[in-house]
């Protein structure tokens, strides 16, 4: 019980806008192997919006995402998007429902060229972003089609990562630390995109360690702290909550 | 000079043998991290489904090679969904010890039927008689064996380096939990590579059926060879696979001209000199 | 990946002191099998498995090498005794020395050329080597290719014991067993044993450890090639013939079967294991080629359902080492 007080505690910014989520994670529990990692996560995420999952290096986020996307073999709780039950569902049923997943290690095929791996994902629906405007979006990456996939630089890399689930039709996208280990003038680009996308319509879920990143395209954020959401805020109100942020992530 | 160019195409055949086995060897263990062990039985399966349809239902040869391929697939996709799939997760060498044990059960039974003697099947009529070249006399079935298998062989290359499905399969070799969640169905994939690799297998029998014979225990040898190939080329390259299936029966065929006493060691020999001088095989990547 | 051989009963005092009493139980066991009228024939046959399994079984359970060509090791044991005895006419114990001594040899040659590659690789590596040295022993002539060499004197050991009275026979196979049996028992639980077993588990550790890795899995071949030579050599007192069944990659396979029935990675598993293939075979002779089938059932109800093995099987439901 206690655990659903916080949890309304949480999605009280949520609530706050009356739109029906697109996502809505209840009560959601995920082991890897014998070990228990998320130990109740509750959060909303509504149609355009851009949220931020929180939190220390190991709290869970990553893992969210992931058992969002039905990656986690054992997870518990539920996963409502679009209105329908996911918890139970495969991962290429989840995708083929419109969610995509860029993962943190980027997850760029070697094997593929850059032209391949940017066509790889199936289109799921209408609606995807066409060639061109990803071009548009990522200039590089059209000089660079034949290249073997991981010859890129780093940041072309989490560039295409990104393109590539734009041109699927899905409308919610997970981005896993998008910003991880890249120079500012990219991390710049990709703010840029991420708020290009949010004008678009697209509604985005953020794994972030780099709160300022953040703090530049988010509408809300949650605190995940071991397994479990323990706060939520909207964009308004972060100055107000900048001491127990400081605390709840220990910068 | 003839018997030498004989040699040469008989080593020929046999690399477009090993050419298609170790192909479909490799494809598979991408995929599924199984040596299929099973592949000599398999093999060996084609060649008795072609000979099924020539002698059951009268089906000649030219359905043969299309029909049998397929009707083995399926047997394959089968023991993959029934069985292979429970290994997933597993130390690889499990799925060496299961298709191990359903190479004893396929080979037996059909050794408790048909013994262990060759069973003919007759070359088609359209590709009857030979051809002199002036250095040599060839045999028309012989040289379409080499031909289609070139032919065959390419196209699977083609198939996986080229196309989208084989994008797929390369994306999915690499990142399987990934290439699901961009929503494709991968167990399904995997079903269907096994497919693939096991009718290549059955093809390879098909078409060797009127050089070699058709025999319960013809694949038992021959995989032990295949295995020794896919050492000597490494698995990480579908071209390799292919250059070096070939290349060994040419360099056997030759052994057996030069110096027959070899001819059954000299693929193993070649494999001991590659691991010593380079272990992880020619085209190899790290296991 | 879970590792094929997961040891998850750590080594203690008490487990040695479980495998100690049942040392203690199986040995008591078998020394007073003639008299219970048990026909010896087959129990020796059985031992001599059991030894060669127990040796296979030392690369796989303990080093995490997969062997698929250990048959080569008892087909050139069995050859090297058997030319030696017959052509030679040295005495027993020099025989077998002579075919350990060979297999020895072969083990130090196919190993160095073995360990080269891990996992999948390695098992086919030793089932390529093992199919090379059976096409040489095909063609060559001291091995009398497909007839094999037969009839070979039993003679005395030490001068003193008649090998062609079975009761005898059997307590010289035993003593044999027991020894290698002990041979490899020693080793599992010395610190060379601690080192495989940590390969095993994770060979980069092991490595950045400062172990020569490769010094220590060579060695563990040569060890289980050596004993499984010893095997082949015992066995040609009770086959008195040596042929090239010893050598085919058939035989490799039911060594492995052997294992797996009793349990990979087990102290007494490939003995239980071999003696339930060595029965299997001896009471379903009569059924021709469906043996094969059957081996073959049995191995892919093992590899799906049932991969701990019998003693693997006990040893977890009692939470003990055995």
């Amino acid at each position: 019980m206690a655990d659903l007080k916080m949890a309304d505690a949480a999605t009280k910014p949520a609530t706050a806008t009356g739109a029906s989520p697109v996502l809505a994670v209840q009560d959601l529990q995920a082991w890897y192997g014998e070990s228990h990692i998320l130990h109740g996560i509750n959060f909303n995420v509504n149609a355009g919006e851009v949220v931020t999952l929180l939190g220390r290096n190991g709290a869970g986020k990553t893992t969210t995402l992931k058992s969002v996307m039905g990656i986690i073999g054992k997870r518990t709780g539920s996963v409502r998007f679009d209105g329908q039950e996911i918890i139970r569902a495969s991962s290429d049923k989840i995708a083929r429902m419109g969610v995509a997943f860029c993962p943190e290690e980027r997850g760029i095929f070697a094997s593929l060229d850059v032209r391949e791996n940017l066509l790889l994902p199936p289109i799921v629906r209408p609606g995807g972003l066409s060639l061109e405007q990803i071009f548009d979006l990522f200039p590089n990456l059209k000089e660079r089609l034949d290249s073997q996939g991981t010859k890129l630089s780093g940041g072309e890399q989490q560039m295409l990562a990104i393109a590539r689930i734009l041109r699927t039709g899905a409308r919610f996208l997970m981005l896993d630390e998008p910003t991880e280990g890249l120079a500012p003038v990219i991390i710049q680009q990709i703010g840029h995109t991420i708020a290009r996308l949010k004008k678009e319509g697209f509604t985005i879920l953020l794994v972030e360690q780099n709160f300022r990143f953040a703090a530049t395209v988010a509408d809300r954020y949650y605190i995940v702290e071991h397994g479990k959401v323990i706060d939520g805020f909207a964009n308004a109100d972060l100055q107000a909550n900048m001491d127990k942020l400081h605390t709840y992530l220990g910068v | 000079m003839q018997a030498l160019y004989a040699q040469l195409l008989v080593g020929l055949i046999n690399g477009s043998f090993y050419a298609l086995l170790s192909l479909g060897l490799a494809v598979i263990f991408g995929m599924l991290n199984i040596i299929n062990f099973a592949h000599g039985a398999v093999y060996m399966m084609g060649a008795f489904v072609a000979y099924f349809l020539l002698n059951v239902a009268g089906i000649g040869y030219w359905p043969a090679l299309i029909i049998a391929p397929i009707v083995v697939g399926i047997f394959g996709m089968i023991l993959e969904r029934t069985m292979l799939q429970w290994l997933a997760g597993l130390d690889h060498l499990y799925g060496l010890l299961l298709t191990f044990g359903l190479a004893l059960i396929i080979q037996g039974v059909f050794q408790n039927y048909f013994g262990s003697s060759g069973l003919p099947y007759s070359i088609p009529d359209e590709l009857k008689g030979g051809m002199n070249l002036g250095f040599m006399y060839l045999p028309i079935y012989r040289g379409w064996v080499v031909i289609f298998s070139l032919i065959v062989c390419i196209g699977t290359w083609y198939l996986i380096e080229r196309t989208r499905l084989g994008a797929y399969l390369r994306a999915a070799t690499e990142n399987p939990t990934l290439v699901r969640a961009f929503g494709i169905n991968v167990p399904r994939m995997i079903t269907l590579t096994y497919g693939l690799g096991v009718g290549l297998a059955a093809l390879a029998g098909v078409l060797s059926a009127p050089i070699n014979q058709v025999r319960p225990l013809m694949g038992e040898n021959v995989i032990i060879v295949v295995f020794a190939v896919v050492v000597i080329g490494g698995m990480g390259s579908i071209m390799g696979s292919i250059i070096t299936g070939f290349a060994l029966g040419v360099i056997e065929g030759l052994t057996k001209y030069f110096y027959p006493e070899a001819s059954n060691t000299v693929v193993f020999v070649l494999m001991v000199l590659v691991l010593l001088v380079k272990p992880t095989g020619l085209t190899g990547r790290a296991a | 990946m879970t590792a094929m051989t997961d040891d998850s009963i750590p080594v203690t005092p008490r487990a040695i002191h479980d495998e100690m009493i049942a040392f203690g139980i199986m040995a008591a066991l078998l020394l007073v099998v003639p008299l219970t009228g048990i026909y010896p024939f087959f129990v020796m046959q059985a031992l001599c498995f059991a030894l060669l399994a127990c040796a296979f079984n030392l690369l796989i359970g303990y080093g995490g090498l997969l062997s698929f060509g250990h048959a080569m090791f008892l087909g050139t044991a069995g050859y090297c005794t058997a030319h030696a005895l017959k052509v030679w006419g040295v005495s027993p114990e020099l025989g077998i020395l002579v075919g350990t001594a060979g297999a020895a040899a072969l083990a130090v040659i196919t190993g160095l050329v073995a360990i080269r590659r891990q996992g999948i690789y390695f098992a086919m590596i030793t089932l390529a080597l093992s199919q090379l040295l059976f096409f040489i022993y095909l063609q060559a002539p001291f091995t009398h290719g497909e007839d094999g060499i037969q009839g070979i004197p039993q003679g005395r050991l030490f001068g003193v014991f008649n090998l062609a009275n079975p009761t005898i026979l059997y307590y010289v196979i035993l003593a044999g067993f027991l020894f290698g049996f002990l041979v490899i028992f020693r080793t599992i639980n010395s610190p060379f044993g601690e080192v495989l077993k940590a390969i095993r588990e994770n060979e980069p550790r092991a490595i950045s450890l400062g172990y020569k890795t490769d010094q220590y899995k060579l060695l563990a071949y040569i060890l289980s090639g050596t004993l499984a030579g010893l095997a082949g050599a015992l066995k040609v007192f009770v086959a008195q013939n040596a042929s090239l069944t010893d050598v085919e990659v058939a035989m490799s396979g039911q060594i492995v079967l052997m294992t797996l029935v009793g349990g990979l990675g087990t102290v007494f598993g490939p003995v239980v294991g071999a003696f339930i293939i060595v029965a299997m075979q001896q009471y379903l002779s009569g059924l021709g080629q469906w043996v094969t089938v059957i081996q073959g059932a049995v191995f892919v109800v093992c590899v799906l359902t049932f991969r701990r093995g019998i003693i693997g099987e006990v040893a977890h439901y009692f939470r003990r080492s055995l």
